[in-house]
Parts: C-alpha cells; sequence; structure tokens
C-alpha cells in the first residue's frame, strides 16, 4: 500500500481515528508520519481520539521494518511469535517479557521515555529486590542533587546507596552459599 | 447488596460522598493491571484456561471482605445480561471492554461499589477503586491494599526492569492507570478547553470525555488520566496528575468568578433556561439532558439555584444514560423516541416536587 500523503514509499504507519463516530484511515510513509506530527513519541503527546491499539500497531510496524527480518522465534510458554505480537499490540504472556526481552526494550524505551521500573515491588518477591529498587531511586535522587548543586545531600545520598550496596552483597554471598 | 440493587439503584453509594473540590472534581480512580505469573493473558487464553483464572481469583472473596471489612462479591459477566452489563459500564464499575466480551469475564465487586475488580480484561486482573471528590491518594492506598491482598495468594508477573507484566506495553511498570473525573462547564463557555487540554497533554497526561476513548466531552466532564506508567514511582504519578489537576481546578474556579463578574444577568438567563428545559421538557436527548444538566449544576455551584442538592448532577448523570433508561423502562427495546420521553420523564419526576427548594 502507497503512503496516503506522497504517494511514493511504502505506507508503515496505520492510523485509524474515529470523529463523530465516522471512522477515517490514513496510511502513511515514515517519513510523512513523522511530519504530520500524528505520531509524537517522544511526548506521547498523542491525539487522544487514537485508540491505543491503532498507535501501537503503527509504532511496531516501524520497528519491525527497522529490526532484522523477523524470525520464527516463538514464546516457549504461550507460542506466541513476535510478528504475532507486532500485529496485534499485545503481548502473549508474562514469559513473552524474557523470550523477547530484547527486542521489547527499545519499544519500552519509546513508550515511556524510560525502560527501569522504579515503583512498587512485589512483597513476596523479597527484600532483595525491594533494596535494589531503593538504589535505583536513591541513584536518581542523586543525579539530581548534584545537578541543582545540593552537595551536602547528595554526600549523604551517596553514602546510603554505599551502605544499602555492601548491605547488598552481602545477603547475596549470604543466599549463594545457601 | 446484590448485583441486582447495584444494576438497579439510581446511584453508587461512593458517589453521594462529596469529597475535596466536589464542585469541580466529580471523582477519583486508581487502577492496576496485573497478571498471574506463567497464564497466557486473556487475548491468549482459551477458555479452559480463563475459567481457571476467575475460579482462582474467585476464591480471595473472603481474604478481600476480611482485610477490608466490607462485602465483596463475585460475579460471572456470562450470568448478567448485555443490558445489565451495561448499565454497569454506564456507572463507570466495568470497562465497555468487559461488558462486551462477557463470555470467561468476571467481577469482584465491594458493595458500595468504590471498589471492582475485573477479571480477565485485557488483563488477569484490573483493580480499581474510586473515591468521591479529589482524592487521588484515597483511591490509591485502598487499590494498594487490595494488591496486597490478592500478592499474598497469587504470584503476580514481574521483572525487576519493567515492574509488574502486562498484556499491552503501554501498562509495564506499575500497571497505575490514575484518574479524575472533572465537571468544566466554565472553561467551555470561554473556550479555554483547548489551551487546556494541549497543556496537559504535555505534561504527559491523556484527556478524554466521560466515557473514556473516543467519546465525545458531552457535558463538559472530562477525564485526566497518566499517559506513561513505567520509569515513575506510583507516589510521582499520582503526584503529578494531582498538581495539574489542581491548577485545572483553579482555571476552572477562576473562569467561574470572571462570568459572574462580567455577565451575571446572561448567565443566570441561561443557566434558569436549562433548569426550565429539563423541568418542563416531555422529551430530551441524551447529549441535550447533559448540556443541560452541566448548565444547572454551574448554576448550583455558583449560587444561581439556590439548593443543597449538588449531588442530584451526578446523579441525573447515571440516569440518563440510555442502557440506564432502558433498564427502568423494563420494556423489550426502547426506540429512540421514546427513551427520550422517559429520559424527560426521569428528569421531571427528580425535579418535581422540588420547586419550592429550587425557584428563589
Ligand atoms: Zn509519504
Ligand atoms: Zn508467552
Amino acid at each position: 500500500m502507497l503512503c496516503d500523503n506522497c504517494q511514493k514509499n511504502q505506507a508503515c504507519v496505520h492510523i485509524t481515528k474515529i470523529i463523530n463516530n465516522q471512522k477515517l484511515e490514513k496510511h502513511l510513509c515514515s517519513e510523512c508520519a513523522k511530519q504530520s506530527g500524528e505520531m509524537n513519541l517522544a511526548g506521547l503527546a498523542f491525539d487522544n481520539s487514537f485508540s491505543v491499539q491503532d498507535f501501537l500497531k503503527g509504532m511496531f510496524s516501524q520497528v519491525v521494518e527497522e529490526a532484522e527480518p523477523a524470525d520464527d522465534m516463538a514464546c516457549p510458554n504461550c507460542g506466541m511469535t513476535y510478528s504475532e505480537f507486532s500485529r496485534g499490540g499485545k503481548i502473549g504472556c508474562t514469559a513473552c517479557y524474557t523470550t523477547f526481552g530484547a527486542r521489547l526494550e527499545p519499544l519500552v524505551r519509546r513508550i515511556h521515555g524510560a525502560s527501569a521500573h522504579i515503583g512498587k515491588v512485589p512483597h513476596r518477591s523479597g527484600g532483595l529486590l525491594e533494596v535494589k529498587l531503593k538504589i535505583k531511586r536513591l541513584k536518581q535522587e542523586l543525579t539530581r542533587q548534584v545537578s541543582c548543586e545540593e552537595y551536602e545531600m547528595a554526600a549523604k545520598t551517596r553514602d546510603e546507596i554505599r551502605d544499602l550496596e555492601k548491605g547488598l552483597v552481602e545477603e547475596t554471598a549470604k543466599e549463594l552459599k545457601e | 447488596m446484590s448485583i441486582e440493587t447495584m444494576v438497579g439503584g439510581q446511584i453508587s453509594p461512593w458517589m453521594t460522598g462529596g469529597g475535596r473540590e466536589s464542585d469541580i472534581v466529580l471523582s477519583s480512580r486508581v487502577r492496576l493491571a496485573r497478571n498471574l505469573d506463567g497464564i497466557p493473558f486473556p487475548n491468549r487464553a482459551d477458555t479452559i484456561v480463563l475459567q481457571g483464572v476467575i475460579q482462582e481469583l474467585g476464591e480471595a472473596v473472603p481474604e478481600l471482605s476480611a482485610a477490608t471489612g466490607k462485602p465483596y462479591i463475585l460475579v460471572k459477566m456470562g450470568k448478567l445480561t448485555p443490558l445489565e452489563r451495561y448499565v454497569l459500564v454506564e456507572k463507570h464499575i466495568i470497562s465497555p471492554s468487559l461488558a462486551q466480551h462477557a463470555e470467561s469475564r468476571a467481577l469482584i465487586v465491594e458493595e458500595d461499589a468504590a471498589v471492582s475488580i475485573m477479571i480477565n480484561e485485557e488483563d488477569h486482573l484490573r483493580i480499581q477503586c474510586m473515591a468521591p471528590g479529589l482524592a487521588l491518594t484515597e483511591a490509591f492506598q485502598s487499590a494498594d491494599k487490595i494488591d496486597d491482598v490478592m500478592e499474598a495468594r497469587h504470584n503476580f508477573g514481574f521483572n525487576e526492569q519493567m515492574g509488574y507484566l502486562t498484556a499491552c506495553p503501554t501498562n509495564l511498570g506499575t500497571g497505575l492507570r490514575a484518574s479524575v473525573m472533572l465537571h468544566l462547564p466554565a472553561l467551555g463557555i470561554t473556550r479555554q478547553l483547548n489551551r487546556i487540554v494541549n497543556a496537559a497533554t504535555q505534561l504527559g497526561l491523556a484527556v478524554r470525555g466521560l466515557y473514556g476513548e473516543g467519546s465525545e466531552a458531552a457535558g463538559n466532564v472530562f477525564q485526566i488520566s497518566n499517559q506513561l506508567t513505567l520509569g515513575h514511582t506510583e507516589q510521582e504519578i499520582i503526584d503529578n496528575l494531582y498538581s495539574v489537576v489542581t491548577q485545572v481546578v483553579e482555571h476552572e474556579r477562576s473562569a467561574r468568578c470572571m462570568l459572574m463578574r462580567e455577565s451575571e444577568n446572561a448567565l443566570s438567563d441561561k443557566v434558569w433556561r436549562s433548569y426550565g428545559i429539563l423541568r418542563y421538557a416531555r422529551s430530551i436527548s441524551g447529549q441535550e439532558a447533559l448540556a443541560m444538566l452541566s448548565e444547572v449544576r454551574l448554576g448550583i455551584d455558583l449560587g444561581i439555584i439556590d439548593t443543597k442538592q449538588a449531588s442530584l448532577f451526578n446523579e441525573l448523570l447515571i440516569m440518563t444514560r440510555p442502557n440506564y433508561l432502558q433498564k427502568v423502562s423494563g420494556s423489550n427495546l426502547l426506540a429512540a423516541d421514546a427513551r427520550d420521553r422517559l429520559r424527560a420523564d426521569v428528569i421531571r419526576s427528580k425535579l418535581a416536587g422540588r420547586d419550592e427548594e429550587y425557584v428563589k
């Protein structure tokens, strides 16, 4: 399918807009999509009449174009292949995140502008993970403090990180011994 | 409380609360997405797997009741008629998608409908907590507690890097979607809504109409919610939304003051005309009803209409929705014109007998 706008390049971004219950479809090449500003990836400031699924489908087809030709790697747990996922926009199971981890990372980064979770951790996953996340959060805080020239606070934060990391190493060693 | 009274009741008990900034903020909602580790997500699971998920999660009902001190019930969506399901959508208890694909879907819901857990929606669990007015922190704490109870029983998919694992990568990380429903009539009248929408969008928030994605901003009611779920703590997401919402509330307040200062007579006329239509019309469309209700509510908030019944707006917001009316009528299928007449009847009888209270 050719791009609706330039009629030259292959369309790889498909956008469905619903205006007054009328379905409008647009097929653009990645150049024209970028220029039209229909997809503002960085700020996720997309028109809110788009459905998230349509938006993602657009993103996936772009990602697929950039990536190596899709191989037939399938998730051992649910059987979903990467190309199935890029067509549907939904992941098959929690194990898919391990299976396609490396490929998903850039996509996740594009959606969220970040790829590291710093929020809640399941309590049952144990104390270690909570400590690791606390360290991650403190490191962010440290960067902020340094950039704001709050050096005294930054020194305290750095010490706190060091203590936590030391404890973490000891705990991990203990776990390994057991 | 049974599911029948939940469907049939005029208003969900939690909505009667009032709450902070309740002249502008109608309600706050927090939703957490969670999935059982290793079990295919609903989009990829067959009926047997989905039934197994319902079975397993349903066993948490007694514990939820014990932990929160409030009764919970499990409702299988397939046991409800389509109409009953869509009434639950109009009451914001379930999502349109859960109503649409009812087979192998279920709902665990608390007595006053403030907490609902959708099972096998896009994710295995969607924990949703609502509170009246601007109460994001309270709604979050409540959802967090439900999450703790469920997590003690079930192994949720989680990894260190991407946080809670979800069927759609837009929900990864915290799985948290916080949203606030706002009534912004003065920003509408003074044509400032676009500016607000643009500003909120640039701050990483989404602005939608009354019933979520794609729905128009009927009755000047808007939902503002966070877009990003990964890379921030739950508290940061809540704080960011809270601070934008309080600014929007301030803008709405100053627009209201300006309207009162510069065109009180015109505004008062507009409000009373809308009241007149609601009070005496014999047929009214859903769109018109929402527009008139919005103006009457504005009149109540500004003291143009003198009554304590501000919550009437929230009630009528639900009672004038097509599926609720269909449910009230009891007959098979209402034609659009019959529904418009019934809607006018419902509004009139709600306002009748209050004339003394309203008209100065
Ligand atoms: Zn083009
Ligand atoms: Zn999988």
